[in-house]
């Protein structure tokens, strides 16, 4: 297709080589494609990956509220993930940790001399100071490398002070992207923490996880809000908001809700073995959306109250915000869209916009494995390089005391035929043909599509917002919401409406053009006129 | 807000609680994007530079450029030479900057990369160039960072000559591209023939055109990082972070420097002032003698309302000295002067500011310290207003203080970088700022009949 190739015009061989297995321009509306994915960056391209710590500290971890977060390492990487990426938190006891950064700071002699002496310490002084129930490590770079043994400890600090001590080695350079530290991190908590409690599970309450929700500018709360309404018992969010307390239990809900299915389905599948909890993918994202999934969880449990309370509750909530989501739709129906963002919610979002009568053109993720793209049916075929390998797989095994089955295999295997029961489609199935698709799309490729796509507002990140709108395009961001949200559900729909909006009609936009560069100043009279 | 937080202090030698400080690479960064098309580049892995790109971009509200050498296990193992050389090849193919300037990290530092002989046997573009430094995350703090980065440039770049060209530097220390913009209109009312090094103005304060440009007009040129070595004389000012540079550029080209406090405050403007006047002979002109009468005159007018007033300062270390000489000129008391960069001349320059105004009993000095400390401190002692970077907003809340953003970073403002808190008007501004913030909380919280209708 066009602009594919001159997308791929500007690289040399090798880059070429590697690039163009990444990017997809669809041929045929919502027929999948094969992308490459999940693989090194080519170093000197200006991507937007972050790292392994990043996903395991900055995204999974860092949440829990209750936890003491470790970062062992120099004092970079626990600055930047204080309080940057707006996974909201409360706790009701005032013990609410992610106010807090903390970080053995690591100075040139702990790194010639070892860290471990300094970590001991410092776990030391955390306790002391704070009496938590948990401390997390999580190393960065230079750890790895200088080899302190993190586990061990993890394991004095356990017998020390009788707690609940996990170490993460989710050093930068581990794998090829944030990916990488998510699947470490839920291997750590799997280890651990699920399943560590000692509840019974509530018969006939509904009880549900919601996995891969990381309540970014208060998503969980709203989801967690249209689900009470409705009669679930929302047992746990992982991570948004969530506590150490809470999902050492998590192994006693009836269901696990997948969000973010990049991030976490690791953990749904491993509770799935092992306590036999049967997981939804949902997407909370998007009026339509919202509903299906509202629906199809409905389905499962197949309750006549739930049933009834569902759709009353969608009709309300629905009705709440019909008149302003119609203004908006009028407003922006036509517009057309780019979207980057990390592992799901470029498709998420494209479910929203839709709503709102915008068609996502571009879109791109910084860290997605193919079955985010082309779906889980092609996950047997999924190659794994020596970067994936290098990552620990985990095995769980049927944990005959907890495991639980709430619906019986007859019915459930009726149910995958009818909604998203254990099984993830792929963005590729919702997008149109000619639209085109980035994987760890890089600076370059962002300038380029913009400028033959034109779209009328971009959804991206903190790192080419700028460059977006400097380019004279709208630009919000998706990972921190700008600093709004919730855009979940009903209401969030609405919010994210009124942002959109007011990114493409901003006033200013209308004064970039000085006076001067369109109308002449001269003024004089032609020879001869009086 | 920070409920866990004990008024008791205890003492910590590991565990480090709310920094006040960041690494050494996010200062490199900065300080090469203020050289003109340069791509900053980070030998690490790719989420270091990740990180830095995003505080800068939430500082400054600008694209903040840079690449990485996306290290895998592998390249940890076998060293990152291939994939700088990699990394350096498609720079210059596809984003095309006249200069890349690299900075290490606490990874390639760790494994020993020896950055010097990978660029030498780099096949660089002709007229191209490739520059770097050694900014390991573990000394220092992104304060080092900025200067190593400085350093770097002037090693490769700066040349030594027989003749001066007779022009000026200026070394602006680390601060905002609106500061910039005001060290280089003073330095042009005293008609200095100056080269401002290194010059973020022009590109993290770029206009918005509905033109994209990754180099914008902005940037100190590579032609007078060379000429530097042909200057009259360096006026250098931030007496902390400037050493390095000045050291670095007198042994490779002879070039003198005077090392002078940030101009920021009264008597520190008066300094580099004076410093211009002396190297241009020009007369001080009025334009500057009037900004300052009318800054003296606010202050005097308004220094009922301050007197007194205790303040906590954190943050970078010439940053905080600059702020606290400002506030001692008000009549202020500096109660608390912190910071996380681990330097103990930031202890004694402190303390012999604090000496010559008399308040040294009154105030606490402390380099290499936290928020979690200073939070501490304003526990056991509050002070009327805090002055510094976005991270105090926690204590500024949970202890109801009116806050004064200023310094690096400030993530949850506008326009704050394109305005000065240097020279005469930054003083004004400064005064401004702290004055509104200590009135407007006093309106807020003062009984019915105590609200005042003229202050």
């Amino acid at each position: 297709m066009q602009e594919r190739d001159k997308l791929l015009d500007k690289y040399a061989a090798k880059v070429f080589k590697n690039r163009k297995d990444h990017i997809v321009q669809l041929e045929e509306n919502g027929v999948s494609q094969e992308i490459s994915a999940n693989s090194r960056s080519v170093p000197g391209l200006m991507v937007n990956r972050g790292c392994c710590y990043a996903g395991c500290k900055g995204v999974v971890l860092g949440p829990l509220h209750d936890v003491v977060t470790i970062t062992h390492g120099p004092i970079g990487c626990g600055f930047y993930s204080w309080g940057t990426r707006r996974n909201k938190a409360k706790a009701e006891d005032g013990r609410n940790f992610i106010q807090y950064c903390f970080s053995t700071d690591m100075q040139e002699s702990d790194i010639v001399f070892g860290g471990e002496k300094k970590l001991k310490q410092a776990i030391k002084e955390a306790v002391e100071l704070f009496h938590p129930e948990c401390v997390m490590i999580c190393s960065t770079c230079p750890i790895g490398l200088i080899g302190d043994d993190i586990q061990a400890v993890a394991e004095w600090a356990k017998t020390t002070f009788n707690i609940q001590c996990v170490a993460f080695s989710c050093e930068g350079y581990r794998g090829v992207s944030q990916s990488a530290g998510h699947h470490i991190a839920n291997n750590g908590l799997m280890k651990h923490i699920i399943g560590s409690g000692d509840a019974v599970p509530h018969y006939g309450k509904h009880t549900i996880n919601i996995l891969g929700e990381y309540n970014i500018g208060g998503d969980g709360w709203e989801t967690s809000r249209v689900l009470k309404r409705i009669g679930y018992e929302v047992l746990n969010v992982f991570t948004g908001d969530g506590s150490y307390e809470g999902i050492k239990d998590s192994h006693i809900a009836d269901l696990n809700l997948v969000m973010c299915h990049r991030s976490i389905n690791y953990i749904a599948e491993m509770m799935k073995t092992k306590y036999g909890i049967d997981w939804l993918k949902v997407n909370f994202i998007g009026v339509e959306e919202t509903i299906r999934s509202l629906r199809e969880l409905a389905m499962y449990f197949d309750d006549p109250i739930i049933t009834a309370k569902t759709e009353e509750v969608i009709a309300d909530e629905y009705a709440a915000i019909a008149g302003d989501m119609g203004f908006y739709k009028e407003k922006l129906t036509g517009k057309t869209a780019g979207i980057f963002t990390g592992g799901s919610r470029t498709h998420h979002y494209q479910a929203l916009l839709n709503d709102l009568g915008i068609k996502t053109v571009i879109g791109g993720y910084e860290f997605a494995h193919r079955d985010e793209y082309e779906g889980r049916e092609v996950i047997p075929n999924i190659k794994l390089d020596a970067d994936s390998k290098n990552i620990e797989e985990i095995t769980v095994s049927k944990d005959d005391a907890k495991y639980r089955l709430v619906i019986d295999r007859e019915r459930f295997e009726e149910l995958k035929d009818k909604i998203e029961l254990e099984e993830y489609k792929g963005m590729f199935r919702d997008m149109g043909a000619g639209t085109i698709t980035l994987d760890d799309f890089n600076h370059y490729e962002t300038e380029k599509v913009i400028e033959m796509f034109k779209p009328d507002i971009f959804y991206s990140g903190i790192k080419d917002k700028y460059v977006i709108l400097k380019a004279g395009i709208p630009s919000r961001q998706l990972h921190s919401y700008d600093y709004s949200g919730p855009y979940s559900c009903f209401q969030g729909a609405l919010n994210f409406a009124r942002d959109s909006y007011m990114a493409i009609y901003a006033p200013a936009w209308g004064l970039i053009s000085a006076p001067w560069k369109t109308t002449s100043t001269l003024m004089g009279k032609i020879g001869g006129e009086k | 807000m920070l409920d866990l937080t004990p008024k008791e202090i205890t003492e910590r030698e590991a565990l480090r609680i709310n920094p006040c400080k960041t690494c050494q690479p996010a200062g490199a960064l900065y300080c090469a994007l203020g050289v003109h098309k340069c791509m900053p580049h980070s030998h690490g892995s790719q989420g270091c530079v990740s990180y830095h790109r995003s505080v800068l971009s939430r500082h400054f509200k600008e694209p903040a450029i840079a690449t990485t050498s996306s290290f895998s296990e592998g390249a940890c193992v076998f060293g990152g030479g291939s994939n700088v050389k990699t990394a350096v090849k498609n720079i210059f193919d596809i984003y095309d900057p006249d200069i890349i300037a690299c900075h290490t990290t606490c990874l390639s530092e760790t494994i020993g990369d020896d950055l010097n002989t990978y660029i030498q046997q780099m096949d660089i573009p002709e007229g191209k160039l490739v520059v770097h430094c050694n900014t390991p995350s573990y000394v220092g703090s992104h304060v080092n960072g900025f200067f190593n980065m400085m350093a770097g440039f002037i090693e490769y770049l700066a040349e030594k000559s027989e003749t001066c060209n007779g022009k000026i530097g200026i070394f602006p220390g680390f601060v905002n591209p609106g500061d910039i913009r005001e060290m280089k209109r003073i330095a042009g009312l005293l008609k200095a023939n100056y080269i401002m090094f290194p010059d973020t103005s022009g590109v993290m304060d770029a206009p918005i055109t509905g033109r994209y440009e990754m180099y914008p007009k902005g940037g100190t040129k590579i032609s007078e990082i060379r000429e530097l070595g042909a200057a009259r004389k360096i006026i250098a000012l931030g007496e902390i972070t400037e050493q390095e540079p000045c050291m670095v550029l007198k042994r490779k080209t002879g070039v003198d420097s005077d090392i002078l406090p940030l101009p920021i405050g009264i008597a520190n403007t008066d300094e580099y002032v004076m410093a211009l006047a002396r190297l241009t002979h020009a007369e001080v002109p009025y334009v500057l003698e009037e900004e300052r009468g009318q800054i003296v005159d606010i202050m005097l007018d308004a220094s009922a309302h301050l007197f007194g007033k205790k303040a906590a300062i954190y943050g970078d270390p010439d940053t905080v000295l600059g702020i606290a000489s400002l506030v001692l000129e008000m009549g202020m008391v500096p109660k608390y002067l912190l910071t996380g960069t681990p330097m103990d001349s930031f202890n004694k320059k402190a303390a012999a500011l604090l000496e010559k105004y008399g308040v040294a009993d009154q105030c606490k000095v402390k380099a290499n310290a936290d928020l979690f400390e200073l939070h501490q401190w304003i526990k056991n002692e509050t002070v009327d207003v805090l002055i510094g970077t976005t991270y105090g907003k926690q204590i500024a809340k949970a202890e109801d203080i009116p806050l004064v953003r200023a310094g690096f970073p400030v993530l949850d403002r506008h326009a704050h970088s394109l305005q000065p808190i240097v020279g005469y008007k930054g003083a004004l501004r400064l005064v401004e700022m702290i004055l509104n913030a200590i009135l407007d909380k006093q309106d807020r919280v003062c009984a019915d009949e105590d609200l005042e209708m003229v202050l």
